[in-house]
């Protein structure tokens, strides 16, 4: 997934080879992770498809399955990864992901500590940003995880960015052996203020250490340890809100005395300046006095939170698949989201937390 | 301190090269807090650049060799003032519950009779050098209300005090997170009102990592573009294209602390050069190099225009003037030639002022295919157009707008609530995957 070195990077990557890790797109919410094997076929509603179709193809392209049916192959990234990949935990979405990666201050280079590592879904973003010559220690204290996790990593190609360890971080805290290295620290853990002496150990001068939790009660206590070690702490709730995009009709046709064209200053308000230089965007139907606009709303916060749970546990809401959600987690990987009127609803789910971020206070030893 | 002493040696004779550096070197770029962030200063250390604080003008030089987030108060001292490196204040944690105060403000009147020290006395006291916070000590022993203040006010009124007769300044790393903040604090037009969580939403839906090869549509300065170019830390390629024959200033990236390595990883092209099909002639080739000298002389202006308007008041160090290396040298002609061949690995376009679609429509083929685009703009509507006409022309999957929504907190002992002030607009991103439409 990621380019240890400049040969792999994408742009040179452009061919599907046998092996590869492709996510298989069939819409915005039906997504699958597969290996490529010669001998190997896909199989979902629209019929059979053979890998070896695939080998030699460019990737985003379109392939066919028997019934002439087609779904697009795509290079997998952290994002889509995020989307597929299986929840063993809770995990964090992309608005927190980056706005974590980008308040740690991680670039190339950097040796960052996460626990607990979950079901891998910050890990990978964290790998990104280190890659090539950084790399991300992640922490969790169950062993199975761990091992759900390094399997992951070994699939997605980022195993020597990421190092997994079984250990009890608010227990035990972070190895005396990387002391003093970290560039950043992030915690997610049940009782971040148990690690926070540790984390404040391996941090190097000036490091981040960021805290993620779902309760204020939790944010409050992690934050009164924090200010015994720690300047510059902040809070911060991050939400996406998603937007729908809709080509409407609208009826035009005038009120009693008014002219066709002051009407339509009056529907479409924000329009004006497109409607001098774009022609394609409103189309007016003549006859019928209606007219296309393409028109944008926010959609519902909380469906945001529903189709979340929908994941794991109200299979029928999907549209067209019968499996158990549950079944389907341990199948693997097939990430569901519901549908409304075939265009966009709701795409990424970030429900409001907890961030707060710290430099790390100058150490007496330094004066 | 020894550690200190090595960065200052090296800096001497060469410009950091770290790629992380922990250290305010000499020459190097410093974001300056003054007051818990009442003022942000982008400054080059040197020996002679000073910044005023109140009436008195402070030489930066003792922030040299200092690690960032370094504290340093007003000192006075037998010379003068001058700023002194300090240890942050550890806050006691023990005594701090609010809600058993029962004081309130009831019996405060605002009848200015408070203070019995008058402005020449505490003039007199600062010119005997008395320190600011035996000041402060000195205004609460002389406040005839302190006393009956709420523990809340008490702590308000010091604070406020301590801004006037005690500035604090914190010496910071300039990174992309701090740049896009104070410029989103003070001149948030300037980047197109792109929120520090909108800029990271650009950088993860972009894909941006190590040996990419990214194109941008800078319009806001070089924000996107320094962004960048700090996550590919040296390897890959940022390249940003423009409409027409000049392109888009990106003076922003000077405030970022690059090595050259990274520097040469900047680079600029049209798009017109990007997407026609020939190899440019041996002469085309010529004019090229022309232009390039052109365009630096155009960079240094755009630098010096911005510093008289007083884009986030940068400092001009008084003697030695250290520059910092350029970015944003023309792609040589070999690396335009394996761009047309492979393909950019990701778009970013930061176009205010410009129709996202016709934008798109022109770069959007330069991108492999599978790779991921976003495009960030200030209104919704010719977003929502632009993502229309992509699914109609069957050019991108996966593509969807949302808008990063932010909220600080305070989190105090019993006193933890959302923060007063929040930004309710920080733009608006369109991302999608690109896709081959054959």
């Amino acid at each position: 997934m990621l380019p240890t070195e400049s040969k792999k990077a994408l742009s040179f990557k452009r061919y599907i080879e046998d092996g590869d890790l492709v996510i298989v797109y069939e819409r915005h919410d039906v997504m699958k992770p597969v290996k490529v094997s010669k001998d190997a076929v896909l199989q979902n509603r629209f019929g059979v498809y053979k890998h070896s179709d695939w080998i030699g193809k460019p990737l985003g392209t379109k392939v066919f399955s028997n019934k002439g049916k087609f779904v697009y192959l795509l290079a997998p990234t952290p994002e889509l990864w995020t989307l597929v990949l299986s929840h063993r935990t809770q995990i964090l979405y992309i608005a927190d992901i980056s706005f974590v990666v980008m308040y740690l201050e991680v670039v190339p280079g950097c040796v960052v500590l996460e626990s607990g590592t979950g079901s891998g879904s910050l890990s990978t973003s964290l790998a990104r940003a280190v890659a090539p010559t950084g790399h991300v220690y992640s922490f969790d204290f169950h062993e199975q995880r761990a091992v759900s996790a390094r399997e992951d990593f070994e699939k997605t190609g980022i195993s020597s960015l990421v190092t997994v360890e079984v250990r009890d971080i608010q227990g035990e805290g972070f190895p005396e052996k990387l002391s003093g290295l970290a560039d950043s620290v992030f915690l997610d853990l049940p009782q971040p203020w148990l690690a926070v002496p540790s984390a404040a150990k391996m941090l190097k001068q000036d490091g981040v250490l960021c805290s993620f939790s779902p309760c204020i009660e939790q944010v409050q206590r992690t934050c009164e340890v924090l200010r015994s070690d720690f300047i510059e702490i902040r809070t911060f709730e991050v939400l996406l809100r998603t937007y729908e995009v809709k080509e409407v009709k609208m009826d035009t046709s005038s009120m009693v005395g008014e002219s066709h064209e002051e009407d339509n200053e009056g529907m479409r308000p924000c329009k004006r300046k497109h409607r001098s230089n774009e022609d394609v965007t409103v189309s007016q139907d003549n006859s019928s006095n209606a007219t296309s606009v393409v028109m944008a709303r926010p959609c519902s916060e909380a469906r945001g939170y529903i189709a979340w749970r929908t994941v794991n546990s109200t299979p029928e809401l999907f549209s067209d698949e019968s499996l158990p959600a549950e079944a389907k987690d341990k199948q693997g990987l097939d990430y569901k989201r519901k549908m409304d009127d075939g265009l966009w609803t709701f795409v990424d789910m970030a429900s409001g937390r907890y961030l707060w971020r710290n430099l790390k206070e100058m150490r007496e030893k330094s004066q | 301190m020894e550690l200190n002493k090595d960065q200052t040696v090296m800096s001497e004779d060469k410009k950091p090269q770290d790629p992380n550096p922990r250290f305010a070197c000499e020459g190097c770029s410093v974001l300056l807090d003054v007051n818990d962030g009442d003022r942000l200063v982008f400054a080059r250390l040197s020996g002679g650049a000073i910044l005023k604080i109140g009436n008195k003008n402070y030489s930066l030089k003792p922030l040299i060799g200092a690690p960032f987030g370094s504290l340093f108060q007003v000192e006075t001292g037998e010379d003068g003032s001058f700023l002194s490196r300090i240890l942050p204040i550890k806050q006691d944690n023990s005594s701090n519950n609010v809600m058993d105060d029962s004081r309130d403000n009831r019996e405060i009147v605002d009848n200015n009779e408070a203070q019995n020290l008058t402005g020449e006395e505490i003039e007199a006291m600062r010119r005997e050098g008395a320190k600011g916070d035996e000041i402060i000590e000195a205004l609460i022993a002389n406040s005839k209300t302190f006393d009956k203040k709420f523990q809340l006010s008490q702590e308000k009124y010091k604070l406020k005090k301590q801004k006037k007769y005690a500035p604090k300044l914190l010496l910071r790393r300039p990174f992309a997170r701090s740049i896009c903040e104070a410029y989103f604090k003070k001149y948030p037009a300037r980047i197109g009102f792109l929120r520090v969580d909108a800029l990271s939403l650009l950088l993860t839906m972009a894909n941006v990592t190590a040996y990419s090869d990214v194109l941008v549509v800078d319009m806001v300065g070089g924000l996107v573009t320094g962004a960048v170019a700090e996550r590919l830390g040296g390897t890959g390629y940022v390249c940003n294209t423009y409409k027409g024959s000049s392109p888009y200033p990106v003076e922003m990236v000077r405030m970022f602390n690059f090595s050259d390595k990274v520097l040469e990883r900047i680079v600029q092209s049209s798009i017109n050069e990007l997407s026609s099909a020939n190899t440019a002639s041996p002469e085309g080739n010529n004019q090229q190099e022309g232009e390039t000298s052109s365009t630096s002389d155009i960079m240094v202006e755009e630098i010096s225009a911005t510093t008289e308007a007083g884009v986030v008041d940068i400092v001009v160090p008084e003697s030695k003037v250290i520059k910092a290396a350029k970015a944003g040298a023309k792609a040589s002609k070999e690396t335009i030639e394996m761009w047309r061949e492979n393909g950019f690995s990701s778009l970013i376009i930061a176009a205010q002022d410009q129709d996202p679609w016709s934008v798109a429509k022109d770069v959007l083929p330069l991108l492999s295919y599978s790779a991921p685009f976003v495009i960030y703009h200030q209104y919704l509507q010719p977003l929502a157009t632009c993502m229309h006409k992509l699914q109609q022309g069957k050019m991108a999957i996966n593509l969807q707008i949302t808008e990063p929504w932010l909220r600080e907190y305070q989190v105090l002992p019993s006193r933890s609530h959302p923060h007063m002030q929040m930004s309710s607009f920080g733009g608006y991103v369109l991302s999608g995957i690109r896709i081959s439409t054959t």
